[in-house]
């Protein structure tokens, strides 16, 4: 059936398509249940056909009590006596922290995600927000909670899902195997926008991964240009540091998302809009146009050239 | 008390026809008499199964048609990525209403009511033993149920998802009343299906026809028996859950508030604890008819009928182990997964034999292609699909990636949909002769099906793709390059398709269906089973006896013999409306029961009732306040006419058989129904017990919270000796009330007015006790936990108040004697309950804390 979607299967945001060995494990444990389940589907399916249209001299066999118990009480116990033992076997090695995995914290907040990497050596900790970039072929475990409501954690690519629960401290582990851009997504329901938080998934080589992490845990770069200055002068003046943090500027607000290397992302908006100086010209001045029900108000008081400057500056801290 | 002599004529072996002809004259039209239903716009008032059950069908298929509109609209906003036809506000009201109204207004009371038409019938016994209680069921939920679904006008309506999982349906992320809505509106249909459970147990165990023992008894009479037995032990968890979820909301009680010491996962182990099982709950019947039809499709006695009994009740029981498995993702041990995961595959088997019996019996017969047969056929095959995805959801690992997509929306539209909304349709066509002029058509049923079949498949099947490839579930919308888009649109296709199938059957319905009083279409497929006898509002003319699974195949001259009268009971006793209690392992009669007949107090108890919890819901509490009292008021009048006393010498009702008209103690159907009621109520105080032991976990350390003190260690003697006190009154009065000189005691009333402030004082002291430490039920989920314990307490012993002073009031009306006491029988059982539940809860408040060292 996949096949027959044109390589509909592979995607940023697909099990089908494993990027990791836990995910690997489970697309097998899939297919060997898809392929056994249709087989089974077929011989039931083929059985009540038969049963019905088959002449009545051929199909006496199998109308007794006979049938019953082989085909309804033994062959699934059998079946399944298999089937359980292969996927507590999946379930052991699936999801399991290894000593020395990169620690990350994941927080989910209406409608986004608070990302926290924890020091480890000389590398220093940092917050940013929707997004989880990961060293290929290194184990990570992240740590997960909720802020307000229930959210769930789910990188389709990578593994399955781990539910993040307020007042309770969840655990996922997983290993990026193959460099690549994914898609994760919240997967409970959280309220208004539910379906508009998801994040960004990067997979990179542990050379690009270190460079990446040194750069996340520099303060934000300075204005090179008037006209940038300029942005980051509205971003004080309009109040926006009560709710977010750009290090080495004095915003310190901890209620909405780290930006101090918002320009280095993606995508905005917990992965929904791709990030340039338009999309955040847009997102500033429209936010509740664009996802109604976010924490964040629409700041339509920023207009033309001012809006254009407040974004070129964001859109620089790269 | 009043048990009727073992007659030796009697012998199930051997039918002799047990009254000859000719019958004499005026008890045939005297039985019609007692069974008129009433004319004009009274004919709401009447209570007896054929009316009510045919409304209960109509009803819910009502909600069928409103909730699937619902889901059509769904379709068209997900046909295209970023559609804006539908807002996500109007999105997340649509989906938790589909799921709510199609799961708590369609699913469980279309099984309920198919069960309030046919049971009786089934079982030849005239009516249900509490008909009164069925149409208040009925209109509780008809008023409730329409104007919950009207919410949606408003833009009122719960838009949590139908789990309303907390903390987001808390009232700090759900501000508004939408929540609340759900809450209340759902917790009067939970009554209803209560009320029509307990019925069932009672209709199946007592009123069968004679001879038809346990092992006689159709396949679907045990089905129901086994799903009202479900709902007593399954429905009381989502009865305490909306409970103290509407406490947390109303009241701030912090019982899934993490920051106050509650936990969210309180709610879903409380909700799945029933979720889980209430799938099996509207499986279970559809089997049950599946049973039925097929053995009458293929012409031949159904095979393995002992392995089907086996696997129904494996079903029932298995089902309450699986809960979990809806929690996979929540963070749990692995080593508790796998326990749930192992019994999430194991309920795989009894399905499985359910099927090969129906796939045997199938080959041993020669199938007809009917419409019903088709539907079967389509059921299997829609159903063998959705099992076998359910065992993959079963492999932990597999629903770590598919929990929360649209792989499991795939998985619960072909469970539900293969295997409740087609039986029901092969259902509707199979039994509507049985209660029209005319049967549906055939060669329209055929397009019904042949719409409906490729429509549920070319709507789902893509969803198993789309949920792998990453789409979650409850989203109004989605990004453009996905490579969802044409899967979607396939779905969506498909679900019109599914509309064009209901719609031509509810034209044909319309065109077709007229309700036959005495004239049903007749026996159309050569059934076997007794609901084919002729019959009318009384059902049959008299109570046959059977000697096997198939009496119309293997008594052939029965329906003649039943109209004539030959058999039990072919007039009435009493001059009203009456059905033979019957033992409950081998059908013997034991006595006659007095059926009430139409009534203004139940429907009107049923709206007041409605009325009170839709009013709390709006907060408008005065008025709603005083509905409940009018409630409380037309039920005490609703009573005043039941329990009737012997109003004749026992009555013979043929072949020699002298039965009484009046029983009480162990024998009497409100014995019975009491008894169920109790295990409900003990269900709803095991779950509060266990939220509060749950809860303890959360806070090992903090039990009782710092700053917390217990109350003296003396005060739960002090209630509990109160307690006892008032036990040993109500037992001793009921020691009073003894004799077949029907003596009416002083004592009795005196003792019962003696019993009424012990047991008031037992509850106002431990509430007193708790108040005194200063203990706040919203500072933290401890104090919640031990008020909620003594509120549900307080709720009991005021019910027993009202109960006992209207025992008294039977009393003093000369309505109460030591041979008519089933009131008082009643009353005291529900008392020693009480009692029993007060006692247990002071152990748990007083003694836990100190056995854990928290003090």
């Amino acid at each position: 059936m996949c096949a027959l979607s044109v390589a509909g299967c592979s995607g940023v945001q697909s099990a089908l398509d494993p990027a990791g060995g836990d995910a690997l494990r489970i697309y097998w444990l899939t297919v060997i249940m898809t392929v056994g389940g249709t087989l089974i589907f077929l011989l039931v399916t083929g059985l009540l056909l038969y049963a019905i249209f088959a002449p009545p001299e051929r199909r006496a066999w199998l109308g007794s009590r006979r049938t019953i118990v082989v085909g309804g009480l033994a062959f699934p116990i059998v079946v399944l006596s298999g089937l359980l033992p292969y996927g507590l076997i999946v379930m052991r090695d699936t999801d399991v922290p290894m000593p020395g995995a990169l620690q990350v914290e994941v927080i989910g907040e209406q409608y986004w995600w608070r990302v926290k990497y924890a020091p480890e050596g000389e590398a220093l900790e940092f917050s940013t927000a929707n997004e989880l970039v990961v060293p290929v072929g290194r184990p990570v475990t992240v740590t997960v909670t909720a802020a307000d409501v229930i959210h769930s954690f789910w990188i389709p690519n990578l593994g399955g899902k781990v539910d993040m629960i307020p007042g309770r401290i969840n655990r996922l582990s997983f290993t990026a195997e193959r460099p690549g851009i994914y898609r994760g997504v919240c997967a409970e329901f959280c309220g208004d926008q539910h379906a508009r938080m998801a994040f960004d998934v990067v997979a990179l080589e542990p050379t690009a991964f270190e460079a990446w992490r040194a750069a996340q845990a520099k303060p934000a770069r300075e204005p090179d240009h008037p006209f940038l200055a300029r942005g980051r002068e509205l971003f004080r003046a309009g109040g926006c540091g009560s709710c977010h943090v750009v290090r080495g500027t004095g915003a310190d607000g901890t209620f909405g998302p780290d930006l101090t290397h918002v320009g280095s992302r993606r995508t905005i908006g917990a992965g929904q809009f791709p990030n340039n100086v338009g999309t955040l010209a847009g997102w500033i001045a429209n936010t509740q146009h664009i996802k109604p029900g976010v924490r964040m108000p629409s700041y339509g008081s920023f207009t033309g050239e001012d809006l254009r400057a407040l974004a070129a500056y964001l859109e620089s801290l790269r | 008390m009043n048990v009727p002599e073992r007659s030796e004529a009697f012998d199930p072996r051997e039918p002799e026809l047990p009254n000859p002809l000719p019958r004499p004259a005026g008890e045939f039209e005297a039985l019609e008499k007692a069974w008129e239903a009433p004319r004009g716009l009274s004919f709401i008032t009447a209570v007896n199964n054929t009316y009510v059950g045919l409304w209960y069908v109509g009803t819910a298929f009502l909600f069928f048609i409103l909730a699937g509109i619902l889901s059509l609209i769904m379709r068209v906003q997900l046909a295209a990525p970023e559609s804006d036809l539908v807002g996500h506000g109007l999105y997340n009201q649509l989906f938790t209403m589909h799921g709510t109204v199609m799961m708590f207004l369609f699913a469980v009371p279309a099984v309920e009511a198919a069960s309030v038409y046919l049971l009786p019938n089934m079982q030849a016994a005239r009516d249900l033993p509490f008909p009164r209680l069925s149409a208040y069921a009925y209109w509780a939920y008809f008023v409730g149920g329409l104007v919950f679904f009207c919410t949606i006008f408003f833009g009122l309506a719960p838009n949590g998802g139908w789990f309303m999982y907390p903390p987001l349906t808390s009232t700090k992320y759900s501000p508004a009343d939408n929540a609340d809505w759900w809450l209340l509106g759902i917790g009067f249909i939970e009554i209803s299906a209560i009320a029509g459970a307990i019925e069932i147990i009672v209709g199946v165990m007592k009123t069968r026809a004679v001879g038809m023992s346990l092992d006689k008894m159709p396949v679907y009479s045990w089905a129901m028996l086994v799903f009202a037995v479900m709902i007593v032990i399954g429905f009381p968890a989502i009865i305490l859950g909306t409970l103290l979820l509407e406490m947390e909301r109303a009241f701030d009680w912090p019982f899934f508030i993490a920051e106050r010491g509650g936990d969210p996962l309180l709610w879903q182990h409380l909700f799945w604890f029933f979720g889980h099982p209430e799938v099996y709950i509207i499986f279970l019947p559809a089997t049950g008819m599946v049973s039925m039809i097929v053995p009458a499709m293929a012409q031949t006695p159904l095979i393995g009928y002992r392995l089907i009994v086996l696997a129904l009740v494996a079903t029932g029981f298995l089902s309450f182990g699986l809960w979990v498995h809806h929690m996979f993702a929540t963070g749990l041990p692995k080593m508790s997964l796998s326990f749930f995961s192992a019994a999430s595959t194991a309920v795989a088997v009894p399905s499985g034999i359910q099927v090969f019996a129906w796939i045997a019996t199938i080959a041993s017969g020669r199938m007809r292609l009917t419409t019903p047969s088709l539907f079967i056929i389509g059921f299997l095959f829609i159903f063998t699909l959705g099992g076998l995805t359910g065992v993959m959801v079963a492999m932990a690992p597999f629903d770590w990636q598919a929990h929360d997509s649209y792989f499991v929306v795939a998985h619960l539209h072909y469970v539900l949909i293969g295997g409740m909304v087609f039986p029901l349709f092969a259902a509707l066509y199979y039994w509507v002769p049985v209660a029209s002029k005319q049967a549906l058509s055939e060669r329209v049923g055929r397009w019904v099906f042949g719409l409906m079949f490729v429509g549920v498949n070319v709507t789902f099947l893509p969803m198993h793709i789309t949920g792998l490839i990453g789409m979650p579930r409850r989203v109004y919308t989605y990004p453009v390059g996905m490579g969802w888009d044409a899967l979607n649109l396939v779905s969506t296709l498909g679900a019109f398709t599914i509309a064009a199938g209901v719609a031509l059957f509810i034209v044909d319905f319309a065109r077709r269906f007229r309700i036959a009083r005495d004239e049903n279409a007749g026996n159309v497929w050569n059934a076997g089973t007794l609901e084919w006898l002729p019959n009318a509002n009384y059902n049959t003319r008299s109570i046959p006896i059977v000697v096997s699974r198939e009496p119309l195949w293997d008594q052939p001259n029965l329906s003649r013999d039943v109209q004539d009268g030959r058999y039990y009971l072919p007039g009435t006793a009493t001059g009203g409306r009456e059905t033979l209690v019957t033992s409950p392992f081998d059908a013997r009669p034991q006595y006659v029961l007095q059926v009430p007949g139409p009534g203004w107090q139940p429907l009107l108890a049923a709206v007041f009732t409605a009325a009170f919890f839709l009013l709390l819901t709006v907060k408008m509490v005065l008025l709603s306040a005083t509905c409940g009292v009018l409630a409380i008021i037309c039920v005490i009048w609703w009573l005043w006419d039941t329990d009737p006393g012997p109003v004749r010498p026992p009555v013979d009702i043929g072949g020699g058989i002298v039965v009484p008209v009046y029983a009480t103690g162990s024998m009497n159907h409100s014995w019975w129904a009491m008894i169920v009621l109790m295990v409900v109520a003990g269900m709803v105080f095991t779950c509060l017990i266990f939220s509060y032991l749950f809860l303890w976990l959360v806070n090992p350390a903090a039990w009782p919270p710092q700053g917390v003190a217990l109350p003296d260690g003396s005060r739960p003697f002090v209630s509990g000796a109160l307690y006892v006190v008032s036990a040993v009154l109500i037992a001793y009065a009921s020691r009073m009330l003894r004799g077949e000189d029907r003596r009416r005691p002083r004592a009795v009333p005196v003792l019962i007015a003696m019993a009424l402030p012990c047991v008031a004082g037992a509850s106002a002291a431990e509430l007193w006790a708790q108040w005194q430490t200063g203990l706040s039920p919203s500072a933290h989920a401890y104090g919640a936990a031990v008020y909620a314990i003594v509120s549900l307490q307080i709720f009991f012993v005021l019910t027993s108040l009202i109960m006992g002073i209207y025992t008294i009031a039977r009393w003093l009306a000369g309505r109460l004697d030591s041979v008519r006491r089933t009131t008082f029988d009643n009353t005291m059982l529900f008392w020693f309950y009480t009692i029993g539940q007060g006692l247990v809860a002071l152990a748990v408040v007083h003694g836990f804390p100190r056995l854990t060292g928290g003090v």
